[in-house]
Formats: C-alpha cells, sequence, structure tokens
C-alpha cells in the first residue's frame, strides 16, 4: 500500500502532491461482524521539497465473526491506529518513512516502513524500493467484553521487502508492477480462533481444542496493474495479483475499475473484485481425532474461498473552485458489497446434530457491505 | 562459442548504457497520465482503509497494501 501510494504520487511529476485533509467515517457489516470507524488525515508541505503526514484512525468492533461466536464469546473492542510519514525529494528522488502503531486491548502492533523511489528515463518510469519491519504482541482476552482480563501469549515480527516499476508507456497508457515478500515468525496464531475434532463422546459429535501454527510464514505476492485514459475523459483500471506462501495458501485478485469524471463538479467509479484462494496445508474443517498432527488449523482466513465485489463511489466537489485558503473541497460516498463462499469451512454456529452430523454441516457463506464518506479539503 | 555467448550479451549491455533512452511520451504529451483520474489510488485513506478490511479476511497479503496493524482477530 504504502509503495503503492508513492508510486502513484511520484509517477506524474518531480512534485511533491497537495496539501489535504480527510475527515472519514467508515462501517463494515457482514458475517455477525459490526465495525465502525472514524478517521482523521492531514497531510502538509514544510517546504517545496518536504512533506509530513499524520493519520488517525479509530475503529469499533462489535460482535464477533462466525468461529468465534460458534464459541459463545461475543467481542466489544476498539483498535487505535496511529501513522505519521516524512516524505523528501530531491532531484528525482523522494525518500518516504512511516511510523505506525496500532493498539487494541490484546493486541499491539508498531510498523516502521522506508522506501526509496526514483523516477528516470525522462520520468517515463519509476522505481520504488522500501522495507518495513513490524513487532506484534498478541493477547487473548479471558475476562469478557465490559470486564477484560488479558492474557499475553507471544510476539511476532514481521519483515516486509517490497519493490515496484511504474511505467508510462503512451499519452494514454499507465502501468505497474508491484512484488512484495513478508517473512513472519513468532506467535501467528489467531488465539480465539479453535480447531474442532472428531469425539462422540460430546452432544454436539465434535470437541474443540487449541490452534497449533507453524511459527514461521514466508510469502510472495506480484501485482501488475494498468491504466487506461479513454477517449471520453474517463479511466479504466485492470489488475491482477499473485499470491503464494510457504503455509500452501495461493491466492488470486482480479480487480476492474471504471471511473468517469462530468465537468468538474462529480466523479463516478464502478468495480468489481473477484478473489480466490486455497486453504493452507495443516487446514482442517474437521479432524479425525484430537491432536491429530504437529500443526493445526481451523481459521476462516485460511479455509479455501472466494469472494467477490461489487462496489462504487461518488465524488462530489462542492467547492469546486475553492473556499477561504482551501483551492478544492469534495465529499465522497463509496460502497461495497462483498459475497464470501468458503468450500472448506462449514457453518457450526447454525447447524449441528441431530440434523446435520459433524463434517455435513452447510459451508458457510455470508455477505458484507461495507460504506465510507468522508470529506477532502486540498489547500 | 560459449565465449561469444558470454560477449555478445556484455556487448549489447554497453552499448544500451553508452545510448541515453530518449521519453517516447513528451512531457506535453502527458496531460491525460497527469489527470486526477488517472492516479492509481485518489484517496489513500479509503484505499488503505479496504486493504484492512480484505487483509482481515483473506489468507493473502502484499503487493497492493498493508498499511496498518492489528490482528483483524475478531
Amino acid at each position: 500500500m504504502i509503495a503503492a501510494v508513492v508510486l502513484a504520487r511520484t509517477a506524474a511529476a518531480d512534485v511533491l502532491p497537495d496539501d489535504r485533509a480527510d475527515i472519514f467515517y467508515s462501517k463494515y457489516s457482514g458475517g455477525g461482524m459490526n465495525i465502525t470507524g472514524e478517521s482523521v488525515l492531514v497531510r502538509k508541505k514544510i517546504t517545496e521539497n518536504l512533506a509530513v503526514e499524520a493519520n488517525y484512525f479509530i475503529d469499533k468492533v462489535s460482535g464477533a465473526s462466525v468461529d468465534v461466536l460458534s464459541q459463545a464469546s461475543v467481542i466489544k473492542d476498539e483498535r487505535k491506529q496511529k501513522t505519521v510519514s516524512v516524505e523528501y525529494l530531491h532531484d528525482k528522488t523522494t525518500y518516504s518513512a512511516s511510523f505506525i502503531t496500532s493498539v487494541e486491548r490484546d493486541y499491539i502492533s508498531d510498523t516502521s516502513h522506508i522506501s526509496l523511489s526514483q523516477d528516470m528515463f525522462g520520468d517515463l518510469t519509476t522505481v520504488t524500493l522500501g522495507f518495513s519491519r513490524t513487532g506484534d504482541k498478541v493477547g487473548e482476552n479471558n475476562g469478557t467484553a465490559f470486564v477484560p482480563k488479558v492474557a499475553w501469549l507471544g510476539h511476532a515480527d514481521t519483515r516486509s521487502y517490497d519493490g515496484g516499476i511504474s511505467q508510462i508507456l503512451t499519452k494514454n497508457l499507465i502501468a505497474g508492477i508491484n512484488l512484495e515478500v513478508v517473512a513472519d515468525s513468532g506467535y501467528l496464531a489467531n488465539p480465539y480462533r479453535s480447531v474442532r475434532f472428531l469425539d462422540t463422546q460430546t452432544p454436539k459429535g465434535y470437541g474443540l481444542a487449541s490452534q497449533v501454527y507453524p511459527d514461521t510464514r514466508t510469502s510472495t505476492a506480484v501485482q501488475v496493474q494498468a491504466k487506461y485514459y479513454l477517449p471520453w475523459r474517463a479511466a479504466v483500471t485492470g489488475s491482477y495479483r499473485f499470491f503464494r506462501d510457504t503455509w500452501g495458501i495461493v491466492g488470486h485478485t482480479l480487480e476492474l475499475d471504471y471511473t468517469h469524471p462530468f465537468g468538474k463538479t462529480w466523479i463516478l467509479e464502478g468495480r468489481a473484485r473477484y478473489y480466490r484462494q486455497n486453504s493452507a496445508t495443516f487446514y482442517s474443517d474437521l479432524f479425525q481425532e484430537a491432536a491429530q498432527q504437529n500443526f493445526e488449523a481451523r481459521d476462516q482466513n485460511l479455509a479455501g474461498q472466494n469472494n467477490t465485489t461489487i462496489g462504487g463511489k461518488v465524488t462530489w466537489a462542492f467547492r469546486p473552485d475553492g473556499w477561504l485558503f482551501f483551492k478544492r473541497m469534495t465529499a465522497t460516498f463509496d460502497v461495497e458489497r462483498i459475497r464470501f463462499d468458503y468450500t472448506d469451512f462449514r457453518d457450526i454456529k447454525d447447524y449441528g446434530l441431530p440434523e446435520y452430523s459433524p463434517g455435513a454441516e452447510p459451508l458457510y457463506q455470508f455477505n458484507a457491505m461495507v460504506y465510507q464518506i468522508f470529506v477532502s479539503a486540498f489547500f | 562459442m560459449r565465449r561469444l555467448t558470454r560477449v555478445l550479451p556484455c556487448g549489447a549491455l554497453l552499448l544500451l548504457g553508452a545510448c541515453s533512452i530518449q521519453p517516447w511520451v513528451k512531457p506535453y504529451e502527458r496531460d491525460r497520465l497527469a489527470d486526477p483520474i488517472m492516479a492509481w489510488d485518489r484517496d489513500a485513506i479509503s484505499a488503505a482503509y479496504l486493504d484492512h478490511i480484505r487483509e482481515s479476511r483473506e489468507g493473502s497479503h502484499g503487493a497492493t497494501g498493508g498499511a496498518g496493524g492489528g490482528c483483524g482477530c475478531n
């Protein structure tokens, strides 16, 4: 993301982008969860070559996903994330550094990111290289939503290496390729999710046990994308991402986006996204016995799934010619509907004995709605 | 023959390095590319949020996003 934004910003010219402030509100609902988010972002050029950016994000979670719900523990939590970034432009090189800290009651994460972006070949090509390091402290709330009792379980360390090339191909076409290699180590499991195994001695026909994950994971993701300016002032974007990791997950992401402005007041955007992955090698919806193998998971994120997203976005410039010291002010509404279909993760919250024996429950599926509304001021 | 296959690529690289690549899209032809609708991400705050939503629910990550932390456990 950081690399992509830097690419986008520097692809056009050797100048830093305009100053900008955003006030943002979001809502996600689906799969038993409701999450609201509020955010403020301010970006300011100190000089023509130096810009700083600060972002504060808070999201509030109520409910819990199906595998957590199936153990009857409803969670209320909030996450506060602070980001500070600095960008320095020297000749045709942009140097960036970001620091992100995210705090939840049972999860603390700190990320540092540095990147370097270089324009070359008559500014037709922009090459970006970046590195980030994240340290996570992972805990589990063994109390209730209102009287928390957090036990800290371990730490995770993430090192990410990213690189990208953005290339102007014609006066209407720009293309890019991004590569990111991520190495995780430490406590990587989700403590709120459990594996289940056949146990005829229990009323449900299965028992639950803690997940056991490998303590390392290495992943590689490659994304190619292209953006084309159509003859009637509109843009179409296509992208494909390939993902593979040492846990056996292979993921494919396809995205298509169409952006159409109307005068200087309105911009409409429509998008479609398709995602597919197979399950991790140590994932199973139902193990045949307790402690069947060394590593065991039943986290829905590691299950086989495909999901389809349809989304739209409207940007309204309610002050297209500026107001006071603002050059332009806009309001944006964005909505997405995501359909999740799991291929080997079953719904054990709503279905079970006597009608459905363990392993014969219907596969889990759900719809999610994602709303965003934000006001942006450029100055 | 083996020596030739080694020398030829090196020679080609030297020749490439000696000539400067001329931009085939001139600066005055880039007005369309400079249009805000041609930015990869028009709104960074929104792109980061959507990336977080997806990474919290999918096994894949990277190359498009990842700004931000948290486990997305719930």
